[in-house]
């Protein structure tokens, strides 16, 4: 085989090296898949529920009142003996229990516990089902449209956060790890005792994240799709170079935190220090719109909230990438700025 | 011609001085040998001659060339270097390592020549983590010989091996040097450095303390035998360094060991040395003078702490 520029033999054998490792493997390509799976199940959204309403009373009124109510298919509606309704109310299996007096003259008792959100909107529903049975007439003229777009669930908001996680944690781990393990074995040592140029080798691990790119982005993308009915809505090559960007970003602060460390351990630590609070902040599980107002501009400053964002604003909303501009800004410098750095702090030996 | 020389070569580390001030010359063609016990400086003078290791003090001149800061790869494309405890990827095969190594060179060697001059062209397609030591060693060596290198550093090539890996490795250096090669390597073993090296110099605490071909340094001894005595009560060196026959004394691992020229004269004065001080002899044994010898000589230690 002819000779091959060395920038290509080192990229070739980072990535043989990671394909060789099943461990790693695991984590990049299984890992992720497995946590959309299992957080798109949790979170999926349900078709609404029917209401339990329990009916108690001794008379015929009380079948009286749940002949009224049977005729709305949002309300489960059961007649009981009052005890065994007080009982069922406790333990949350009815929403409200509607007491029926012996004596027509007397009130209906809607009985349910104010602090459950569910059982305020049950004892409305059931309210509302008996004054219209009765006759009372609306005053204002309303009328209901139901959304429930793809694209809007948690799962669809769920997805290019995981996609974004992903690029930080394999890129980060991924490469931070490969670098201290390699000074730690010498190897960056020997290296240096060949013309072999240092920003080469710095490049090569970057490159090597571009050959990963579709396979990592791919497999959250497809199960998020075959599973969930996941789109993207804007275009693919897009998110693809949004996804580029992102990984040669989280290459680059890889490598930086890896620049010096001399241990795993060490760099481990660095890591966890450096990605925790991305983790928390930067909307990869729920908006950071949660956080307080003062440290929003602060939180869209994080690589990773920008990739978030652009990640989203291409697959949900379907914008482009123009439109992404300032997180593609704040990726490129952070990704520029800790290349620069790593080439210049980096510690051979 | 000289191919490599230092100065005055200084390294300090926080709490040693590792390297103490060594000139050195490596002569063009030749198999130039440091041969030290452990924490002699050995590793850190040659790291410091292949550009690695910055010395605080000293000059260096490698192929006509100094070290500068950046931009050295030009002398880096003359060197061949095998480090004293690179682990080479282990998940890359042995073709890999080769191919990549070979790749940062603007004139390399077909890479599967070097395979085969190292004899691994049947683990070619093997991982580097399945490799013996041996093998892992000619791997070192075909990255060090890839570039097809002027001068070849070694340090340690053969420690841990077996004497047959050993001997493999021996016969690359000399195939190497065959081929017109300078070579560099560090060594403990005496045997090593008599077998391929042309010069010697002996370190100990960052110092040159012997330099000279072994056949000189063997003879600066003026020993034709060693004699080793193990006695039942302790004798100072000094009292048989001066019988006759006898060139020097040292006390060694709780014994004697005597430098002698005449063995005729120095068996019978020695004996009766002994007797008059009423020391009795538990073992006696005379071997040829070697390396491993001078060394003693010269610290009154080994060479391995064995
Ligand atoms: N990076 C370092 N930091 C601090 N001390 C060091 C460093 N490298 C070497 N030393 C010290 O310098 C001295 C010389 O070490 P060096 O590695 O050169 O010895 P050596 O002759 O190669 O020994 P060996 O035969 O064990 O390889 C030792 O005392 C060692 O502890
Ligand atoms: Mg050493």
């Amino acid at each position: 085989m002819s000779k091959l520029h060395p920038l290509v033999e080192l990229t070739r054998a980072r990535l043989l090296e990671f394909l060789r490792e099943p461990e790693a493997v695991f984590w990049v390509f299984v890992f992720p898949v497995l946590l959309a799976v299992a957080l798109g199940i949790a979170f999926r959204s349900q078709s609404p529920r029917v209401v339990p309403v329990g009916v108690a009373g001794t008379t015929g009124r009380a079948g009286e009142v749940v002949g009224l109510l049977d005729g709305d298919n949002t309300l489960g509606v059961r007649q009981l003996a009052a005890h065994d309704g007080e009982t069922e109310l406790a333990s949350g299996t009815l929403d409200v229990l509607v007491l029926v007096p012996d004596d027509p003259g007397q009130t209906l008792t809607y009985r349910f516990d104010p602090m459950r959100p569910e059982s305020r909107v049950a004892r409305d529903l059931v309210d509302d089902a008996l004054q219209r049975k009765r006759g009372r007439q609306d005053v204002v003229a309303v009328r209901d449209e139901h959304v429930a777009a793809v694209g809007s669930r948690y799962i669809d908001f769920l997805i290019p956060g995981l996609v974004g996680l992903n690029l930080m944690g394999s890129g980060m781990w991924g490469l931070g790890f490969a670098v201290v393990q390699a000074r730690v074995r010498k190897l960056l040592k020997r290296f240096a005792a060949t013309p072999m140029r240092r920003s080469h080798f710095l490049l090569s691990f970057m490159l090597s994240r571009l050959g990963l790119l579709a396979g990592e982005v791919g497999a959250v993308l497809g199960a998020g799709w075959a599973l969930f009915g996941v789109t993207v809505r804007g275009g693919i090559l897009d998110l693809a170079v949004v996804s580029l960007l992102g990984a040669f970003t989280f290459a680059g602060l890889g490598l930086l935190v890896a620049a010096r460390s001399r241990t795993i351990e060490g760099v481990s630590g660095w890591m966890n220090l450096v990605q925790l609070p991305m983790w928390l902040l930067s909307g990869s599980f729920f908006s950071y719109a949660r956080f307080p107002e003062a440290v929003q501009p602060a939180i869209r400053l994080l690589p990773l909230t920008a990739l978030n964002d652009a990640l989203r604003a291409i697959a949900n909303r379907g914008a482009s990438l123009t439109e992404t501009w300032p997180e593609l800004a704040v990726l490129a410098v952070w990704g520029g700025v800790s290349f620069v750095l790593a080439l210049r702090l980096f510690r051979w030996q | 011609m000289v191919a490599a020389w230092c100065r005055g070569l200084v390294k300090r580390y926080e709490d040693v001085v590792a390297v103490a001030g060594i000139d050195l010359e490596v002569r063009r063609g030749e198999c130039f040998g440091l041969l030290g016990p452990n924490g002699a400086g050995k590793t850190t003078t040659v790291e410091m001659l292949e550009g690695l290791t910055t010395p605080d003090g000293g000059e260096i001149e490698v192929l006509g060339e100094r070290w500068h800061k950046t931009r050295n790869d030009r002398l880096r494309q003359r060197l061949g270097v095998q480090l004293q405890e690179t682990q080479l990827p282990e998940k890359l095969t042995v073709e890999e390592v080769v191919r990549l190594f070979a790749s940062f060179y603007r004139r390399s060697r077909p890479t599967d020549e070097v395979i085969a001059m190292v004899e691994l062209g049947e683990k070619r397609r093997a991982r580097v983590g399945k490799l013996s030591g041996g093998q892992r060693q000619r791997l070192a060596l075909a990255c060090a010989l890839v570039s097809d290198p002027e001068i070849l550093f070694l340090d340690e090539p053969t420690t841990g091996l077996d004497p047959q890996a050993r001997l493999k490795v021996w016969e690359l250096v000399e195939s190497f040097r065959a081929r017109g090669g300078t070579v560099l390597l560090t060594t403990h073993y005496m045997e090593e450095a008599a077998r391929l090296c042309d010069r010697v110099a002996v370190m100990d605490y960052g110092r040159i303390i012997a330099l000279g071909s072994t056949a000189e340094l063997v003879a600066a001894l003026h020993a034709e035998q060693i004699v080793e005595l193990e006695l039942d009560h302790a004798l100072e060196a000094p009292a048989l360094a001066s019988l006759p026959g006898v060139s020097g004394a040292v006390g060694r691992d709780g014994g004697l060991q005597l430098s002698v020229h005449d063995i005729g004269q120095a068996l019978p004065a020695m004996l009766s040395a002994l007797a008059a001080r009423g020391v009795g002899l538990r073992r006696l044994t005379t071997h040829q003078a070697t390396l491993e010898d001078v060394f003693v000589h010269l610290t009154g230690r080994a060479l391995r702490d064995e």
